[in-house]
């Protein structure tokens, strides 16, 4: 019998004009966890990366980075915002990819509020890692990555869902 | 369709392996997803770094890293420098390595991202994070890693090739 298939490619989106925002909406509760995989540059200036949920737009985020740019090593937080921050100092710029990797435990659930792991990493600027968390206990349905300003045309967002075995 | 694919895996034997090495990588995937268990031959030292060729150059790569090693942080920027494993450490103890490359098939320059440990239970456990950049529009079709300072990676050095499609 066929293993079954555990990494459930579930949307990607590739941007075919600049823009600050994607979304992926009508998840699908069938999974244990999401996975975001995003690879993006700007189209023209250094901006960060933020994750919504469900369309919150109020003060349910906060975020603590870990954080090494090259010549310095630190760790942050901010609370009370009204999106996930996922980078510190880790920017996208216009030439190299930013690399993200979030993963979103236990988005389903209706009891506890969500938390976010994300790996970041920016080749010129930074790398490191962030916890956030969502104080919501409401399934996680949609999501919204966003920047301040636009990510450039080829910029890759995909998402997937792991299933418990 | 599965979305998570094994595409190749190395089981290093009694002899060891100079270096373990991924060729004629397809490019059908999306992402490509490396994760390794290492250990290195090198003595006098209870850790190796680890070196990455990439279509089997290491020309145009670069990194910054951020590294905790239990009684202080730092970060970085060294060339030809992807995290460190367990050598003439505690017996037994191997370093893990994880390596995720996004969009390797592409033409535009290709950043990844390294998590690395090599916990030993003794005085020198790292841990880092990395983040790199080859900066080449080739699609990548080859990986290597191999020890720095070592000659080979020991026997029960293992490491498995993924690729992810999202699709």
């Amino acid at each position: 019998m066929a293993a079954a298939n555990t990494y459930v490619a579930i949307a990607s989106q590739t941007l075919a004009s600049a823009s600050a925002s994607i979304n992926f909406t009508s998840i699908s509760g069938a999974y244990t966890d999401l996975v975001l995989i995003c690879s993006m540059t700007g189209a023209t200036a250094a901006t960060e990366v933020f994750l919504r949920f469900n369309g919150d737009t109020a003060t349910n985020y906060s975020c603590t980075y870990l954080e090494g740019t090259g010549s310095a090593a630190g760790s942050y937080r901010n609370s009370s915002q009204t999106g996930a921050d996922l980078n510190y100092n880790a920017g996208v710029v216009t030439a190299n990819p930013n690399v993200v990797k979030s993963n979103i435990m236990n988005y389903s659930n209706t009891t506890t509020y969500k938390t976010v792991l994300t790996r970041i990493d920016a080749p010129t600027l930074a790398t490191g890692a962030t916890v956030s968390l969502w104080r919501s206990t409401a399934a996680i349905t949609s999501v919204n990555v966003y920047a301040v300003q636009n990510w450039a045309i080829g910029s890759t967002f995909s998402l997937y869902g792991i299933l418990a075995a | 369709m599965a979305n998570y694919i094994k595409i190749a895996s190395v089981a290093v034997g009694a002899g060891g392996a100079a270096s373990i090495d991924f060729s004629s990588i397809p490019a059908t995937y999306t992402d490509l997803k490396l994760i390794a268990s290492l250990r290195s031959n090198r003595t006098g030292n209870v850790k190796d770094t680890i070196d990455l060729k990439i279509n089997n150059v290491t020309t145009t790569l670069s990194q910054k890293y951020l590294q905790g090693n239990g009684t202080g942080t730092s970060s970085g920027s060294l060339s030809n420098y992807w995290g460190e494993t367990d050598a003439a450490a505690t017996a037994s103890a191997f370093g893990s390595w994880e390596l995720y490359l996004p969009n390797y098939a592409s033409a535009n320059y290709k950043s990844f991202s390294i998590d690395t440990a090599s916990e030993d239970n003794a005085v020198l456990s790292i841990t880092e994070l990395i983040v790199g950049l080859w900066s080449t529009t080739t699609s990548i079709n080859q990986l290597t890693i191999l020890p720095v300072t070592g000659t080979a990676w020991v026997q029960y050095s293992t490491a498995y090739l993924y690729g992810i499609t999202k699709y």
